[in-house]
């Protein structure tokens, strides 16, 4: 306000309102509207489809709860029932301590190469559930290097699933256990250790109650994934019935859409009790841990960085090793017999018609989903989270967005099966096209963007639509000029995890897929079906390099996006 | 335009609530053309919530706005017409700061070069010209201030609306910014309401202060009318120092306190025996020129001081009542040419003009 600037005009052509304007109400009401539309679509109906079908006979007459009724009184599917539990509970028992001491490790001592450790635990994420399977064969297998190790008994069998399942579920239960260590707050321990506490006593007294929310929300994760898993009992369960593969055959094999249903269900109820144990959970979590919380950076100390540092490379080496022998066995020519090296295995074509077809679909598939589902999902939590026209249909939009979490994929590809296989359903012609897929997928990994969105836009400040409005500029250029640039990290962060999702899932698109739109994920089940195991590691191989590309590229742009293009965030 | 009200503001009978809580009852205001109205008030009486109201972000259950004579009680904020200050400034951090001023301007289909001298023209005016290439960031609070400040005035808008806007900065930067938009503003004429919780702010910068409290306007005036003629007793409370003595109405302009018998300029119309409460700024309190003609003079003993910069604060107690104590302000110069000190036995006065009477008896 120096003196030399006297009188500014206050009026002027400069500030000529334009006449007409679209009305922002209205345009914001409209696409939470659209938004909603799109998620009943997407979401609501096929899930709805899955109940109804569950009470209706073959002929599609209500029949109550009679398809239950025949579930409960047919021996085979019960003992599939048996099978599933056992081997859920049975590996949630296994990964769990193990998780929790390798997250502690990570989190509470001084061991050296954290973050190659952490690397290895993930490694899994980045395969499709059933490579851990394939893996296991190369080991265990009937030509197996270490068959003998298991003295007689068949891999094929309980004993694999839950030997896979382990090595799938590591990283979920391990992420969780991280986040749950993180958290608890160091101040605590460094009082208690202030007044001369053993150690025993402070891990006893602090650390588990910390971390037990953690410890409660990881076990139901873990139950979950096994339960409602397919591709790993689908390659190496052998005669050894669950649910999941029940579910597939019910419905590909003998067309009982209603018996499927019903399986369906059983495995949405584990499903849904995780989802609000979890939420539960978080809520405690975030409330013990005050603003003020300090992270404890713990001290070196040698007998207990000695016997965690142990335990760590053991761990890390049983979860790497498989997938490295898996990846060597998928080069080898004939296993175990000739070790020679070859590129024969890749070329596809010999062992599946379509070739290198399916790898190209799930490319497709995965670059569609990452670009639409981001979009779709960043642009729903802006709605959902920013506006302030019609409270209770942006309500609805968020509860429907947080429904695939607590459905499994299988569940939800027979929800889709049901509603967009249906014959009044002027949605059918979807049905066997890469579109279905891609919304299939988009749902199902829905609510983890959602989340990851949502709190990105909370950081940001809750005046500019205010200000915006105040200067007559529409919302949505305040939300392509401003926030989505603000959110770029996040949105990428969205757009990864969307897209390494849509590379390795198999569950929900094997009911989906049609005779052009076979995926890499489903081409490994029926290679290993028709026997070529090395074919089979080489496809999951190929999808593991590719997401593990995907993520390095992230790392990369992240730091870009940081870096260059976002100057103005540092000082 | 032209309308036939005179005010520029009108609310009339405004309520909002939030679940069972009333955030405001019954607002009524109006607003001059060029005035600068502080709505003040203790934290979550509803200043802000009134704002909001006013700028349509925060729509009002019931009750009528109109600004220039036409009704905007159901338009949208961006069909209202006025400019914004946050208290967080909410400057957009991605954008540079000229970004930022001319943000409301690239809206409206200018050529790039007026868009770009109107934003120097508004930086040189906040004081902050050649800064337009920074980030947010790289400036200081104040500085951040002055931009927010610069793209609510962008668009020239005919109401200005600042939420605390000096809160967030410290104490010497707040003191030379309230001067810097109380003379912007006197300067453009734009009319502006700001929100604050400090008297010593509105008092400063207001035409007239909004005296708020549990969501209804208390009082409506001068600074001057506010702090000579508080309406309530929680304006006399709330703006400045009040000492409260519990007194009964004997007459037409006399009330007693304990044993003492005053006389009141202002008495109200209360009837003879009604128990009323007495109020009185602490530096209206008289100790020279006393003389035997002095209405309501009499001796009182200096209890505790304390030193409070350039004056001092003694607590008094007539001798002739026990229970009464007085809070008076005595300069530093009246310190030591009266000899004030604690113990010490001196003449005071009250003059009857600076005796408030308020209904009702102590709570
Ligand atoms: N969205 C809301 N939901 C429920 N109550 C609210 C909401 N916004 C404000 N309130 C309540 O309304 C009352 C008035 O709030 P307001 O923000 O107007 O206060 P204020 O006078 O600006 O106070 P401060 O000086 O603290 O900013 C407060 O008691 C507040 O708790
Ligand atoms: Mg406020």
């Amino acid at each position: 306000m120096s003196d030399a600037v006297q009188e500014v005009p206050l009026t002027g052509s400069l500030v000529a309102p334009r006449p007409l304007r679209i009305g922002e109400r209205q345009v914001g009401a409209t696409l939470v509207l659209a938004l909603c539309a799109i998620l009943v679509l997407i979401i609501g109906l096929p899930l709805w489809a899955l109940l109804s079908k569950s009470v209706e006979n073959t002929e599609g007459h209500f029949v109550g709860l009679a398809n239950f009724v025949t579930y409960a009184t047919t021996p085979t599917l019960v003992a599939s029932l048996v099978n599933s539990l056992f081997v859920a509970a049975t590996t949630t028992a296994l990964v769990i301590p193990l998780a929790f001491a390798y997250a502690y490790a990570l989190c509470r001592s001084r061991i050296p190469g954290k973050g190659l450790f952490y690397a290895a635990a993930m490694v899994p994420v980045f395969a499709p559930s059933l490579l851990s399977g394939l893996a296991l064969i190369y080991v265990f297998g009937n030509q197996g290097l270490l068959k003998s190790w298991l003295m007689g008994a068949s891999l094929y069998g309980p004993v694999g699933v839950i030997a896979a399942e382990s090595l799938y579920c590591f990283p979920h239960a391990m992420l969780i256990m991280v986040t749950a260590l993180a958290l608890s707050d160091g101040r605590l321990r460094e009082a208690a250790e202030a007044l001369g506490t053993s150690r025993w006593r402070i891990f006893r007294t602090i650390t588990l109650p910390a971390a037990r929310y953690g410890v409660i929300s990881a076990s139901f994760v873990v139950f979950t994934l096994v339960i409602t898993d397919f591709g790993i009992p689908k390659v190496i369960g052998g005669q050894f019935s669950v649910l999941a593969t029940d579910a597939y055959r019910q419905v590909v094999g003998q067309q009982n859409f209603p018996m499927g249903a019903v399986v369906g269900i059983i495995l949405l109820v584990p499903a849904v009790i995780a989802f609000f144990i979890d939420r539960a959970a978080q809520k405690r979590q975030s409330a013990m841990l005050s603003a003020r919380a300090v992270p404890y950076s713990p001290k070196p100390e040698r007998r207990r960085d000695t016997v965690l540092l142990i335990l760590v490379s053991l761990v890390a080496f049983t979860i790497v090793a498989p997938y490295a022998i898996a990846v060597w066995g998928s080069f080898v020519r004939y296993w175990p017999y000739n070790l020679s090296l070859t590129l024969n295995n890749y070329d596809f074509s010999t062992v599946e018609p379509s070739g290198w077809e399916p790898y190209r679909n799930s490319l497709m598939l995965a670059g569609l989903t990452a670009i639409i589902g981001t979009t779709l999902i960043f642009c729903g939590a802006y709605l959902v989270e920013k506006l302030k026209a019609v409270p209770h249909l942006r309500a609805f939009a968020h509860f429907l967005a947080m429904l695939p979490m607590a459905v499994p994929g299988l569940v939800l590809g027979l929800g889709y099966v049901f509603f967009y296989n249906a014959i009044w359903n002027p949605l059918g012609f979807l049905y066997g096209t890469l579109a279905i897929l891609v919304i299939n997928t988009i749902a199902h990994f829905y609510t983890v963007g959602h989340i990851t969105a949502l709190t990105s836009l909370k950081q940001i400040d809750s005046e500019f639509e205010a200000v915006s409005a105040s200067l007559k500029v529409p919302f949505w250029t305040t939300f392509r000029r401003v926030t989505a640039p603000i959110c770029m990290p996040a949105i990428l962060d969205i757009a990864v995890y969307v897209f390494v999702n849509a590379m390795t899932t198999v569950s929900a698109v094997i009911f989906l897929y049609g005779a052009d739109t076979k995926l890499a994920s489903i081409a490994i089940v029926h290679m290993d079906e028709a026997g070529a195991v090395a074919s089979a590691a080489g496809m999951a191989t190929v999808i593991m390099l590719t997401a593990i590309a995907v993520k390095l590229l992230h790392i990369a742009l992240d730091r870009l996006v940081f870096g260059r293009l976002q100057r103005w965030r540092q000082r | 335009m032209t309308s036939s009200s005179p005010w520029f503001l009108s609310i009339r009978d405004l309520d909002k609530s939030y679940g069972e809580f009333r955030a405001l009852r019954s607002i009524d205001l109006d607003i001059r053309r060029g005035e600068f109205v502080c709505f003040l008030g203790p934290s979550g009486c509803g200043k802000t919530t009134l704002l909001r109201a006013i700028a349509g972000l925060e729509p009002q259950d019931s009750g009528r706005i109109e600004m220039e004579g036409r009704d905007v009680s159901h338009a949208a904020p961006s069909d209202r017409d006025f400019g914004i200050v946050f208290q967080s400034y909410a400057l957009f951090p991605n954008l540079t700061v000229a970004e930022n001023v001319g943000y409301g301007l690239v809206n409206r289909r200018q050529p790039a070069r007026a868009i770009a001298e109107r934003v120097e023209e508004l930086l040189a005016l906040v004081g902050l010209p050649d800064q337009g290439r920074k980030y947010p960031v790289q400036l200081s609070g104040g500085q951040q201030q002055r931009v927010a400040l610069a793209r609510a005035l962008a668009t020239a808008p005919g109401l200005l609306l600042l939420d605390e806007p000096l809160s967030a900065l410290d104490a010497k930067v707040r003191l030379r910014l309230r001067d810097e938009i109380r003379s912007l503003q006197q300067r453009l004429g734009v009319t502006t309401v700001m929100v604050t919780h400090d008297q010593e702010e509105a008092l400063a910068m207001a035409d007239r202060i909004v005296v708020m409290n549990n969501g209804a306007v208390e009082q409506v005036g001068t600074p001057e009318e506010i702090y000579r003629r508080p309406a309530t007793p929680f304006v006399a409370d709330f703006v400045g120092h009040m000492t409260f003595l519990d007194a009964v109405v004997t007459g037409p302009g006399t009330v007693r306190v304990d044993d003492l018998d005053l006389q009141v300029a202002n008495a109200g119309s209360f009837p003879s025996g009604t128990a009323v409460r007495l109020a009185m700024r602490p530096e209206e309190v008289r100790t020279r020129s006393i003389t035997e003609e002095t209405p309501n003079c009499f001796e009182a003993t200096i209890g505790d001081v304390t030193f409070l910069g350039s004056f001092c604060r003694a607590h008094l107690q007539p001798t002739r009542s026990r229970t009464t104590r007085i809070a008076a302000d005595f300069s530093a110069n009246a310190m030591r040419d009266l000899a004030i000190a604690p113990g010490e036995i001196r003449r005071i006065a009250f003059p009857p003009e600076a005796l408030h009477v308020f209904a009702g008896a102590a709570r």
